[in-house]
């Protein structure tokens, strides 16, 4: 097992959920409620000193009880290591810890996480839309009910099935 | 006198203080400015609202999306193959270096081995892209600051390795050139001469831009001192590339977690101290000497061998054979169509292109398409920083910032 994993595991014995270890990424699943503590020992910790972002995403798992997945991943530039950061979200209540404070590159990650797929952000300085239009009602494109054709007004359009000849 | 009259009206008694019956205070109030979307100085469609005082920068909103276009939306719709085209509209100055973060990170996925030769290649193709990319830059950072000359100058040597692009995979910006496994093909004699003769050329042409902008009072007073970034600050917005370096933290990709042939040549990764504007563009001089010496060191040691992975599963036929027999026909359809099985799993792959670090975050459950595809795009994180690095300076800076960044809107919206 790899040292991350035990030692987050030894610290966070009630929020740890699981962990996989891949082709060399190390991803650790924690709950929502202990995510920003571990984010906290992650940050501050001497052993894991993981000072640098890299990057916030999220996946859609509409089949599962907790729909959404938010993903951070931190990179050490002292200690050259890099984690994965999970947690699940459900649909009905759809928010998580903002990061912001620890990482100042969190804000505008988390802004597209929010603007995408809807996953909104607690204590986040500023969460608006950020790739799509402030007034967009239509939904959050990047969910897996989202059609890839898009909705709206542009659903209105005639597709042609076949090429006419 | 109808001047005098409106200046009359701006002026304004304070009862507070009763010199000021003698002394009247000029009124001043936030002046809100939008920058853009059309702004020859954006490098695409990028709008922001500039608050202003006077001439300095108080706060600065980015407002970004106008050229977004759903490419992670169409990445879950395609096979692994069928995405490389999409990643050369991500960063279109410099696609070679898009197609190769991405089948990088699907070699990850894949657990693929690539043949050395075909890394070699890939790496002296990068670096060309690279020379392009900060030439690039160079010129149009330059001329957004005043300093025409430079542009013409880097344009004329660009030219010469957009031409090379165009022998090697017939186009010069959307070239595609990348395959998950390997390369489309080899380099002929005719390219090696051709790359040769640049390299010997080009270096002195290096010196020469450096000493129209060293000797151009106009652009050190706009650059040195301007956009300030500590380290500290910077590696918590999470900047990555010239970006960074300039901050003093030589977090490089290439030397941090080697990959393809970079760790068999020698080259040094310049770093800067003050994290100025200044240092940035001192970063991005100093790498184009460090690009030539790399690919230099790659002609030298490349041998010759198979350009391709032979993994029949993944990795396509070689394009003579698509053409002759039968069995490689089907191979290549069936790859292009129904693409290969992919293991469940997720990974995340960052390469060092000439912005930053462009990394590719792909979940798998299995099958022929990616079921979610994160690009972190090294653009879009140093808008992030734009509010904080411009509060303070001059209006003009924040045309130097959107340079500095190297930002290019295809990227940053995706």
């Amino acid at each position: 097992m790899h040292q991350f994993i035990k030692r987050i595991q030894e610290t966070f014995s009630v929020g740890f959920v699981g962990a996989t270890e891949w082709r060399g990424d190390v991803a650790v699943t924690v709950t929502r409620d202990k995510l920003h503590e571990v984010a906290q020992f992650l940050h501050n910790d001497p052993g894991m000193d993981f000072d640098y972002i890299v990057h916030v995403s999220s996946v859609d798992w509409p089949d599962d009880e907790e729909r959404f997945e938010v993903v951070w991943e931190f990179y050490s530039i002292r200690k050259r290591h890099r984690i994965r950061l999970k947690t699940r979200v459900p649909e009905s209540d759809c928010i998580v810890d903002s990061l912001t404070d620890l990482w100042k590159g969190a804000d505008f990650m988390e802004r597209e996480v929010f603007d995408m797929m809807g996953i909104r952000f607690r204590n986040h300085p500023d969460l608006r839309r950020i790739l799509m239009p402030d007034d967009y009602t239509e939904g959050y494109p990047l969910r897996k009910d989202f059609p890839l054709r898009g909705k709206g007004w542009r659903d209105t359009f005639d597709f042609l099935d076949e090429v006419p000849r | 006198m109808a001047f005098e009259d409106q200046r009359t009206t701006v002026y304004k008694v304070n009862p507070e203080h009763p010199e000021s019956e003698t002394l009247p205070t000029l009124r001043t109030e936030e002046l809100l400015l939008n920058m853009g979307p059309q702004h020859p100085s954006t490098h695409g469609v990028l709008k922001v609202i500039l608050e202003l005082e006077g001439e300095r920068l108080v706060k600065s909103t980015p407002v970004m999306g106008f050229l977004h276009r759903g490419v992670e939306k169409l990445a879950e719709d395609g096979t692994y193959h069928q995405f490389i085209p999409h990643t050369d509209r991500l960063d279109y100055v410099c696609a070679m270096y898009n197609n190769f973060a991405y089948c990088r990170a699907v070699e990850k996925l894949m657990n693929l081995q690539v043949p050395e030769r075909a890394e070699y290649l890939r790496t002296i193709v990068a670096e060309v892209q690279r020379i392009i990319g900060h030439q690039f830059w160079l010129g149009t950072q330059a001329l957004d600051i005043g300093a025409m000359t430079v542009f013409f100058y880097c344009f004329r040597d660009r030219e010469i390795l957009l031409d090379w692009f165009d022998e090697l995979c017939g186009a010069r910006l959307t070239t595609s050139w990348y395959r998950i496994g390997g390369v489309e093909r080899d380099l002929t004699p005719s390219l090696i001469d051709k790359l040769k003769q640049f390299l010997d050329y080009f270096p002195p042409k290096i010196d020469e831009y450096v000493v129209f902008l060293e000797t151009n009072r106009i652009w050190l007073a706009r650059t040195k001192g301007v956009a300030v970034i500590s380290a500290e600050d910077a590696v918590s917005f999470g900047l990555s590339g010239p970006t960074l370096r300039g901050s003093g933290v030589d977090y490089d990709l290439r030397k941090y977690e080697p990959y393809s042939a970079y760790p068999k040549c020698d080259f040094s990764v310049p770093v800067g101290k003050n994290g100025d504007t200044y240092d940035r563009y001192w970063i991005r001089v100093m790498e184009l000497y460090e690009s030539v010496k790399i690919i230099r060191q790659c002609l030298e040691q490349m041998q010759e061998g198979p350009i391709m992975a032979d993994v029949p599963s993944v990795t396509l036929p070689p394009k003579e054979r698509v053409f002759t027999n039968l069995e490689s026909m089907i191979q290549q359809f069936k790859l292009f169509s129904q693409g290969f099985n992919a293991p469940p799993g997720e990974i995340y792959c960052g390469t060092e292109a000439h912005k930053g670090e462009l990394g590719f975050y792909i979940v798998s459950t299995g099958g022929g398409k990616p079921y979610r595809l994160k690009i972190r795009a090294p653009s879009f994180i140093h808008m992030g920083a734009f509010d904080y690095m411009s509060r303070g300076y001059m209006i003009a800076d924040a045309i130097t910032l959107f340079g500095t960044y190297d930002v290019v809107m295809g990227e940053c919206d995706r």
